[in-house]
């Protein structure tokens, strides 16, 4: 798929962008377009990207570069934080009623997982110590009754039917039922339908006139397309939803249609379906949703990592020993276990800024290598690690031993330390080698 | 429902009235711009694309058919936006199309497949319809056994179309409940076997590998049927479609595409990136919730009730 490309396209697009002060509108432009694209893959709706990418650009112009970024990581920097605002910050809990029964209507398209979802989350609230009441007011799909049955004896949650009775009063007399029985929440299984036919949204609207729910959830699948806004838009003007429950997120779609249905409704998306099984309904993390519809994981989390490692006073502190030659092998282990933290090293070496992957395509990047040279330098003495130089045969002969590694691999570890701690020295600051990219690992 | 007053309009009227919805903010848009556009400029390819995008075509199919369509244009210096419509036209049209006709010889075994909440059970419900009222004498068989109610939702189906459905208890293995099917096919002489399949989503390897084990079965069982396997795709669905038809296919080795839910605002277009890139036959649309909504895939009309130019 187009997708798996953009991490090289991303790069090439970097490439170009290095080592400046501020953003440009040509750095914008360049990085949106890929953003755009990003965001149609993942079927974000074509108006929703339109007007981001335009709120985007404006807010991202004229921007300073943060020293260890490049002006396009920078951009994705923004675009992800503004996809993040968008889909709300925190996760919306369910409005109960003051005086129970609270009502929820679920709501949505044929196929979308109501019936399921239904059960979930009368699963949810059974957890909570609530006694939910499941109503089954799909009189057309053949054997959706029988479906909710099946669900409420799965998870021991009574289910009210009438069989195909008017679904408007079957609502009504199943909140009745649920006062006259003490249940405290009342879900309500609608059929699904079109949002185009005028008729089955009449019956919904006059299903929520009658019984006056709490809380109208519409159930969204994950995999829906460009239609998800006209879908949206139409649910939320008939019947004024309250919030979505995006459904089938288990699978491998990225899950645009979330985006699209919080821009045009405003609504927060409450639940997530994660499974086949009925406790599979977790809360929904709008945050984590940002950088899953954005698919570009790899440089979110090499931002992140950039801003949490090589914050300013962090990186003076290791100029300051760098310069002044008192960086030492216990600090060279502090980094290599950032590193690691970081993910594999070719993942790693693909994320940096300025560096071409395809150049590094032959070079063999073991991760095995960090393991021995952190067990190494584990199996020396806190005096041998501030002060290297006093390892001499028999030591060496020590640290192999405990490291289970050769005295080769020692004498290789202790002279590239040295060859990096020289190479510090020279280097006028570690600054504008971070921002050029020209990081090197000393193995 | 609505729908019943259309049940007695022809095969074409039916389409196009399911399409309707679909087709016209498309056309409406595509002819808008051509009205707007006297000149064939950069801007006037962008909103193709844009029109392309829209209808869940995706970024990658879009881009190869705008290129080529840009490509063209220039080559045969077409000024005339009409024509370049046609053009478009035709270059879907040559995407969907498909050599071979449809041909179900009997025996015949379908095994139907997809994601959850497609409408499989309503397809194969749709599709015993039709062969029944091809004279053929039809099976279905309840391969769903993990949704709730899924048999209960096909033994109505079965009522609907007086077809008999082959079912065990809910939670059992639907390889045997396929075995079973099989056997009863062939001890009664059934000209064609429809199977049901629970929902799953490609990702899920066990699951995959359950369906793996149904299709097996059929192979092993019943090699002398002419066996189709039809993936059920839900028009509504976007770019994920294609991964579903990638590892479907892979699975299973589907034969064919039946692509459900048309009669919304849904335009269908990821079907033009699936076929373009898998290059798997659409075999049929759904087009309705009636039992008679089941169409067979016709690239030209399709397209045109798209385009709006049925008439």
């Amino acid at each position: 798929m187009a997708f798996e490309g953009l991490s090289s396209k991303l790069q090439s697009t970097f490439k170009k962008l290095t080592g400046k002060g501020k953003l440009s509108e040509k750095d914008v432009k360049n990085a949106m377009r890929e953003v755009r694209l990003a965001l149609l893959e993942a079927d974000v709706n074509f108006k929703v990207v339109r007007e981001l990418v335009k709120k985007i650009s404006e807010r991202a112009v004229g921007q300073e570069i943060m020293q260890s970024l490049t002006p396009g990581q920078q951009v994705i920097k923004i675009v992800n934080e503004e996809l993040t605002a968008l889909m709300g910050g925190t996760y919306s809990k369910i409005n109960l009623a003051p005086t129970p029964p609270t009502v929820i209507m679920m709501v949505g398209l044929q196929g979308a997982g109501k019936t399921t979802t239904a059960g979930k989350l009368g699963g949810y609230f059974k957890k909570e110590g609530k006694s939910p009441l499941l109503v089954a007011c799909d009189i057309y799909r053949p054997a959706a009754i029988r479906q909710l049955q099946v669900v409420g004896q799965q998870l021991s949650i009574p289910v009210f039917e009438m069989g195909k009775d008017d679904p408007v009063n079957i609502a009504k007399k199943a909140i009745a039922h649920a006062k006259d029985e003490d249940y405290d929440i009342v879900i309500i299984d609608t059929a699904g339908r079109l949002h185009i036919n005028e008729e089955l949204m009449d019956e919904l609207k006059n299903i929520q006139n009658a019984v006056n729910p709490h809380e109208i959830l519409l159930v969204v699948d994950a995999m829906t397309g460009q239609d998800a806004v006209n879908v949206a838009e139409s649910f939320n003007e008939k019947l004024g939803i309250d919030g979505v429950v995006l459904t089938k997120l288990d699978g491998d779609t990225r899950g645009g249609a979330a985006l699209s249905v919080k821009a045009v409704t405003g609504k927060p998306i409450k639940f997530a379906g994660m499974g086949e099984k009925l406790t599979d309904l977790e809360i929904f993390h709008p945050d984590r949703m940002a950088s899953r519809i954005l698919g570009m994981g790899d440089v979110l989390s090499l931002i992140e990592k950039a801003q949490a490692n090589i914050d300013a006073e962090k990186a003076m502190e290791l100029e300051k020993k760098l310069r002044s030659q008192q960086f030492t092998l216990d600090d060279f282990l502090e980094q290599l276990q950032q590193v690691k933290k970081m993910g594999p090293l070719s993942d790693i070496i693909g994320m940096i800024p300025g560096l071409n992957p395809s150049k590094l395509a032959g070079v063999d990047l073991d991760d095995r290598q960090i393991v021995r040279t952190e067990a190494i330098i584990q199996s020396m003495t806190k005096e041998e690690r501030q002060n290297p130089n006093i390892i001499n045969a028999s030591r060496r002969k020590r640290i192999a031993k405990g490291s289970g590694t050769t005295i080769q691999d020692v004498n290789r570890l202790l002279k590239s330390f040295n060859e990096f701690r020289k190479m510090m020295k020279k280097m006028s600051g570690m600054e504008k080698s971070i921002r050029r990219g020209r990081f090197k690992f000393p193995f | 429902m609505d729908n019943k007053k259309n049940r007695k309009k022809g095969f074409f009227s039916r389409l196009v009235e399911g399409l309707d919805k679909a087709r016209k903010g498309f056309t409406d848009r595509v002819d808008e711009l051509i009205k707007y556009y006297r000149e064939i400029d950069d801007d006037f390819f962008e909103e193709l694309e844009e029109i392309l995008i829209t209808a869940d075509v995706g970024v990658n199919t879009t881009m190869e058919i705008v290129d080529e369509l840009r490509e063209q244009v220039k080559e045969e210096k077409i000024g005339d936006a009409e024509k370049i419509r046609n053009l478009l036209k035709e270059k879907i049209i040559a995407i969907l199309a498909d050599e071979d006709d449809f041909e179900v010889k009997t025996p015949a075994v379908f095994l139907v497949v997809g994601v959850n909440g497609v409408g499989k059970t309503t397809t194969i419900g749709k599709l015993a319809n039709l062969y029944k009222n091809q004279g053929k004498s039809v099976l279905m068989a309840a391969g769903d056994t993990f949704r709730a109610a899924a048999a209960d939702q096909l033994k109505i189906w079965g009522e609907r179309t007086g077809v008999q459905v082959i079912s065990q208890m809910e939670g059992s293995d639907p390889a045997a409940v396929i075995f079973d099917a099989v056997q009863a096919a062939r001890s009664r002489n059934v000209d064609v076997l429809l199977c049901d399949t629970a929902g799953r989503l490609h990702s899920k390897k066990n699951l995959m590998k359950e369906l793996e084990k149904i299709n097996r079965v059929l192979d092993r069982e019943y090699p002398d049927a002419h066996k189709e396997v039809l993936l059920v795709l839900d028009a509504t669905t976007g770019q994920n479609a294609v991964s579903q038809a990638k590892l479907f296919k892979e699975t299973v080795g589907v034969t064919g595409i039946v692509l459900t839910k048309l009669d919304g605002t849904a335009k269908g277009g990821i079907i033009i990136a699936v076929k373009s890139e898998l290059d798997v036959p659409i075999r049929f649309i759904g087009v309705g919730e009636q039992v008679d909504d089941l169409q067979a895939f016709v690239p030209e009309d399709f397209v045109d009730a798209l385009f709006g130019d049925d008439k």
